[in-house]
């Protein structure tokens, strides 16, 4: 049975989905009471439940995809490292900024039997911890952290893993005042440089400048309902429409979705998700991360690493619609 | 007719285009600095490259007249002229994306928001690519991304010094997710200019921000910028409402960026050719002695066959 506060963050497009299974429950409550045999006509409406949530999420718009992309129940960075790994260890701090970055963690971890090194961003779980994460939203320490973590996993010919959730990096005070456009530039090309294969998950929302400071990969892969976008759709229609408030069209026209990625050669796989979201089940939403990053590793472990520094650059260099006169 | 007509038929004309604004700088006599209102002849302004002689205010340039203050005459050959962007999202948001490409085309006669190509400066070959805020606000889609890459690796085969001047508002909206990626897609460039243990200099100029701070802005060698141009990655609204308190007057600035350590140098406009061909000339191995000389006393001893340590083998 669903935990009570569960009403609390329920997306708008699933209400009938809501109404369905509050009915189906009342019905069981009922029979039981009265000792009635209803199980053929549950079995139906479970079904008419199952089939209405595959037809709901099958059908969702860019806005819709972006509520589930940030659902407070969608499984997170730590999440899936715990779900996924073997052993795992947190390593905290950049060695410079005097201050540990708790909105993007990582660490050593064994990936079945294979040592690994996993960073990404870390939302919060509810309102008290996203204060400490700071919502996901990196500092300029975050992302030179992370850097620090590839920089080892480079010396010790361990494969990187980034998982991507983030609405942006910090727009604040401090974090321009320690470079936060610099601590991304420099991951950028200097993840180009990295020896090691790395492979790229945007887990939940991909968010600008703040995704791609970990997202420079040989790999680029996305669950299905994850967004990746240039600018947050919010901020695109203050901006183009001098309007936040048509932020749903905003979503539509740029692009955003795991599909849209794939079909402008961005993304290399779609990972499919349970019916109703990763929040849904995310045991299986981990088990086929998992699936995907294993062969994904072992792939590309087979490259030699001037091989692997040529097809990542190549990889980008082709990204890019333009038209070319003679 | 009167008054009131006036006003009307004025209202009805429109506000004045930026095109015609310019004319009017270009064709008027005088120029009124924008920041200190003194006025100045027109041509001494151009002389003092759009430098305020008496504030030392910088006027806001754009791509042609920056490469003919920076590359040497008749030295500039420029790459991939014929690279057009294309509206690939489809985009509309008030306007469509490919009638506003259209639109500022013909208004500003260029192709995209970057010219690059090849030249001297100061007799030094470089590669140099110059952004247009004119066009879009500068904004980084894919041909400005592909034309930064082109140029960065012509530069490495070529072994030249790269240049940008950098003025952008940052990644173009209108073409989504292929704009963020055009940010890897340079940096990559840059990363192989840089194994190859070449020389990158940006040049931050009024306004750098967002995806291109984010970028190539800030990975050069050496990174200057121009006095007061604003620098930043988040824009300074969005930082406000973030802090929701108002921010110093400084901040964001070229010299406060210089206070933090995240620019060497402040250029001014006047002096950056000369910096530019400086720098490069510091970062130039010593050349190799013409002719060994047995006479002096320090070679005495020395086998004049085997290098010297004076930097020959650098």
């Amino acid at each position: 049975m669903a935990p009570p506060e569960r009403k609390s963050i329920l997306l708008s497009f699933e209400k009938p989905l809501v109404e369905l299974e509050a009915r189906i429950a009342q019905i069981r409550e009922l029979a039981e009471e009265n000792d009635v045999d209803v199980s053929a006509q549950l079995r139906q409406l479970e079904a008419r439940a199952t089939h209405l949530r595959q037809e709901i999420f099958s059908n969702l718009t860019p806005a819709q995809r972006l509520q589930v992309a940030r659902h407070p129940r969608r499984p997170s960075t730590l999440d899936y490292i715990q779900a996924i790994t073997d052993d795992w260890l947190e390593l905290h701090g950049d060695r410079g900024s005097g201050k540990d970055d708790p909105a993007l963690v990582g660490g050593v971890a064994r990936l079945e039997g294979r040592p690994v090194v996993i960073l990404g961003h870390q939302k919060g779980r509810d309102t008290k911890d996203n204060v400490v994460r700071n919502f996901g939203m990196a500092s300029p320490g975050g992302y030179r952290k992370a850097m620090r973590l590839m920089r080892h996993a480079d010396r010790f010919s361990m494969p990187i893993i980034t998982f991507i959730d983030t609405p942006g990096a910090y727009p604040g005070y401090e974090a321009e005042e320690m470079g936060q456009g610099e601590a991304i530039a420099y991951n950028l090309r200097e993840m180009f440089g990295l020896t090691v294969p790395i492979v790229c998950t945007i887990i939940g929302e991909g968010g600008s400048g703040g995704a791609l400071g970990i997202g420079v990969g040989d790999r680029l892969m996305m669950f299905e309902h994850s967004v990746y976008t240039v600018a947050s759709p919010e901020a695109c229609a203050a901006i183009l429409w001098k309007d936040a408030g048509r932020s749903g069209e905003a979503a539509e026209a740029l692009k955003i979705t795991s599909w849209d990625l794939k079909q402008l050669g961005i993304l290399d796989e779609l990972l499919p998700e349970p019916v109703g979201g990763a929040h849904a089940n995310p045991i299986q939403a981990a088990d086929i991360l998992k699936q995907a990053l294993m062969e994904q590793i072992t792939e590309l472990s087979q490259l030699a690493p001037a091989t692997l520094q040529q097809l990542r650059y190549q990889k980008y260099r082709q990204i890019g619609v333009f038209a070319e006169a003679a | 007719m009167s008054l009131f007509d006036w006003f009307a038929n004025r209202r009805k004309s429109g506000p004045i285009s930026e095109d015609r604004q310019e004319r009017e700088i270009a064709d008027g006599l005088w120029t009124k600095c924008e920041h200190c209102d003194v006025l100045t002849y027109t041509k001494d302004l151009r002389t003092n490259q759009w430098v305020c002689s008496d504030c030392g205010h910088h006027h806001r340039i754009f791509s042609d007249e920056r490469i003919r203050q920076l590359i040497d005459a008749n030295t500039w050959q420029p790459l991939d002229v014929h690279i057009q962007p294309q509206d690939p999202l489809k985009f509309k948001d008030r306007k469509g994306y490919g009638d506003r490409l259209r639109d500022t085309q013909a208004k500003t006669k260029l192709t995209d928001a970057v010219q690059t190509g090849l030249g001297t400066l100061d007799g030094l070959p470089v590669a140099l690519g110059v952004m247009d805020f004119r066009f879009m606000g500068g904004s980084m889609g894919s041909v400005v991304g592909e034309k930064l890459t082109r140029m960065i690796e012509r530069g490495t085969a070529t072994s030249r010094p790269v240049i940008i001047v950098c003025a952008s508002g940052g990644a173009r909206m209108q073409e989504g997710m292929l704009s963020l990626m055009q940010m890897a897609k340079i940096s990559g460039a840059l990363q192989q200019h840089q194994a190859a243990k070449l020389l990158y200099m940006p040049v931050l100029t009024h306004p750098t921000t967002g995806g291109v701070t984010a970028s190539f802005a800030m990975l050069g060698d050496i990174i200057l910028a121009e006095p007061k141009a604003t620098i930043g990655f988040a824009g300074r609204r969005v930082v406000e409402q973030t802090l929701r308190e108002k921010l110093p007057d400084n901040f964001q600035t070229a010299e406060y960026l210089r206070d933090h350590g995240f620019v060497d140098a402040i250029v001014p406009r006047t002096q950056l050719k000369q910096t530019l061909a400086q720098l490069i000339r510091l970062h130039q191995p010593v050349a190799a002695p013409a002719v060994v000389d047995n006479h002096t006393p320090w070679a005495n001893g020395l086998n004049a066959a085997e290098p010297t340590h004076i930097g020959v083998d650098l």
